[in-house]
């Protein structure tokens, strides 16, 4: 059964292979990416069934227990594969449906396709990573992955906006490497099991030191104010599909790692104030600065930063409940973000522009992507009773469950930052999709006026692939119910011990 | 196991330099600071491997007298990824200079733009001056 635990990683990197050599078949490589991901998100749900019913899976590739690599999926690597496996297919099929004179000018489509799967591969492989090291190469997979994809067709704005991305990532690197060097100093092992085992016996001052210098790593992926200043400036101008599974998947890959690093590697040190007002910053200050702005793809990603607090608001109370919402608001975040971001393409295939200053009269000359845009916009904000509701309103009662004055702050900051999501999403909608056209509606036949900045039709494909994301969010509202059991067990299976005992089983210490 | 204090600061040499080098704006220098900063945490798996030994093959060394192989491994890997990713900037920094006639890190253009929302906003009631210097405007090639 642990057999199929490699899949996730291996598909998309011999999907990727082939679909470089099939380079100048564009449709036959179509078909292989979408083939290939299809494949990764049965594994993947195929995993949750199996770690829900069957426990912590683990492999060692290879079996070179216990200094080779090992493969573990446990409740929450199996549902985080699920959620990005199908947000990345369907981000795949929105791409494949920009037309093809975009396709040519903007994402030469030889070098995208494999890129995009590579990058699929970097993050199975970061969720399935069992030690640190393979961590850093997945991490290090998905990073370079993400670096030709955010420099895509070598803009003068998409190389400014890439090189602060690929040195902020690449400070992040320098330091991962430290720590690793560190901790196999102190310990010998880079796995994580063990490394939980042999932190346990050190001074807590050479643990502290490697804990917060992993956290800092991690923090900068994931974007945690104060590190989260590089996103806003790197993500906007990326093409529309890249923008979208970036904000899906990197930054939580980065708040993946930090759950695993302080539930499985040091769970006796929660480290709650410094991860908790990290947390408030976080979502507060950054939705100040998605208020502040009137570009709506710098717009969703500030208020991506800003939702990022309350994954970390979860993690620093480090309570079953607690971790059970973060991982909860983990599965909808990735989905809901990811279909504003696509949405906020096709605002710009039709209204020519992704500025609210030259917006306007959207709902009135495209209803449907009127629809497209509300309903995941009101989950980001959490109306009831959409699944961001559900998730919020579990962090919360996990805050007043524990009842700390920082707990209360944290669940105000939170209510405040909900609040202020829903004026910016409003100020969105108000400029954008009320008010007098600025541009009109063009007949299916019709050429648009201006190739660069005119409004051009739908075509089918995106908005299908949009109207799916969007229902992966309303999906994950009518199963709230079975969905939090399942997230409820995998936050207990992360403060127990099944983790370890999967990993460390039959292998000599 | 006492570490090798050469190697550690050779290291911490490095690591000092490459962080230098990357406070720089031009993404050449950046380049040349990942590297060397690289190259000083290359060295810091070497001080966490011990001391030297033999080469790890059973039947050459004795069991003690082996080296580490693990860091060496690892070592070997970043030194794989510090390559792919001074391709990538020496690429960029030449797409950079292309476009640019520099290969400098700009400032953000949409973050000047909001300073400038900030400046029209001096003419209200509530306003309260704040200077921001940092433009970008004054950045100079060498």
């Amino acid at each position: 059964m642990n057999n199929i635990l490699p899949l996730p990683v291996l598909l998309p990197m011999f999907g990727a292979a082939l679909t470089l050599l099939l380079g100048r078949r564009p449709r036959l490589q179509r078909a292989v990416s979408i083939l290939t991901l299809a494949g990764v998100c049965l594994v993947a749900g195929s995993l949750i069934w199996i770690t829900d019913t069957h426990g912590v899976q683990s492999l060692w590739v290879g079996a070179w227990a216990p200094l080779g690599v090992v493969l573990v999926a446990d409740r929450l690597a199996a549902l985080m594969l699920t959620v990005a496996s199908l947000v990345t297919l369907g981000v795949l099929i929105y791409a494949t449906g920009q037309d093809e004179e975009e396709v040519h000018r903007e994402t030469p489509v030889s070098i995208f396709h494999p890129t995009f799967l590579l990058l699929s591969a970097g993050v199975s492989d970061a969720f399935l990573a069992g030690d640190l090291f393979n961590l850093f190469v997945g991490f290090e997979i998905l990073l370079f992955a993400s670096y030709v994809l955010i420099t895509m067709g070598g803009t003068g704005e998409r190389i400014s906006a890439g090189s602060t991305y690929v040195v902020i990532n690449l400070v992040s690197s320098l330091l991962f490497l430290t720590a690793l060097s560190i901790s196999y100093g102190a310990t010998g092992t880079v796995n994580m099991a063990q490394l939980s085992q042999r932190f346990a016996e050190l001074p807590g001052d050479v643990t502290i030191g490697i804990q917060l210098l992993l956290l800092v790593v991690f923090a900068i992926k994931a974007a945690v104010f104060p590190l989260s200043f590089w996103l806003p400036d790197s993500y906007p101008t990326a093409p529309a599909p890249v923008t979208a599974v970036f904000a899906g998947l990197l930054t939580k890959v980065g708040v993946y790692a930090i759950l695993r690093t302080q539930t499985a590697i040091f769970p006796n040190n929660p480290l709650t104030d410094l991860l908790g007002w990290a947390a408030l910053a976080t979502m507060v200050i950054a939705i100040l600065g998605a208020i502040a702005q009137s570009e709506i793809k710098r717009l969703l990603s500030f208020t991506l930063v800003s939702h990022i607090g309350y994954m970390m608001f979860g993690i620093a109370l480090a309570t079953p409940a607690s971790l059970g919402g973060a991982i909860f608001y983990t599965a909808h975040h990735i989905t809901v973000q990811a279909a504003l971001f696509l949405v906020a393409g096709l605002i710009e295939r039709v209204g020519g522009s992704t500025s609210m200053d030259r917006l306007g009269g959207l709902a009135s000359t495209a209803p449907v992507l009127g629809a497209l845009f509300f309903i995941p916009a009101m989950n980001l904000a959490g109306i009831p009773p959409l699944s961001g509701f559900v998730g919020k309103l579990g962090l919360l009662l996990a805050g007043v469950e524990v009842g700390t004055p920082l707990a209360w702050a944290l669940v105000a900051g939170s209510v405040l930052t909900s609040l202020l999501t829903l004026y910016a999403v409003a100020k969105v909608w108000n400029r954008a999709f009320w008010g007098t056209p600025v541009l009109g509606p063009l007949a299916p036949d019709e050429q648009p006026v201006d190739a660069e900045l005119g409004a051009k039709p739908m075509p089918g494909v995106m908005v299908g692939a949009t109207a799916a994301l969007v229902g992966l969010g309303l999906a994950l509202t009518f199963l709230a119910g079975p969905l939090y059991g399942y997230v409820d067990r995998a936050a207990a299976g992360l403060l127990d011990d099944s983790y370890l005992r999967a990993v460390l089983t039959g292998v000599a210490p | 196991m006492s570490p090798n204090v050469t190697l550690a600061i050779i290291a911490g040499a490095l690591v000092a330099c490459g962080v230098y080098l990357i406070t720089e704006r031009s993404l050449s220098r950046i380049l040349m600071g990942v590297m060397v900063g690289g190259n000083g945490v290359n060295l810091l798996f070497l001080v966490a491997s011990g001391a030297a030994g033999g080469p790890p093959l059973i039947g050459v060394t004795p069991k003690d007298e082996m080296s580490d192989p693990l860091p060496q491994a690892m070592v070997l890997t970043a030194i794989v990824i510090a390559l792919a990713t001074a391709a990538f900037l020496v690429t960029m920094a030449y797409r950079s200079f292309q476009l640019n006639g520099h290969d400098e890190v700009a400032d953000d253009v949409e973050d000047a733009r909001i300073r400038e929302l900030a400046k029209a906003d001096e003419a209200s009631d509530s306003f309260e001056e704040i200077k921001f210097s940092d433009t970008g405007a004054d950045v100079v090639s060498e």
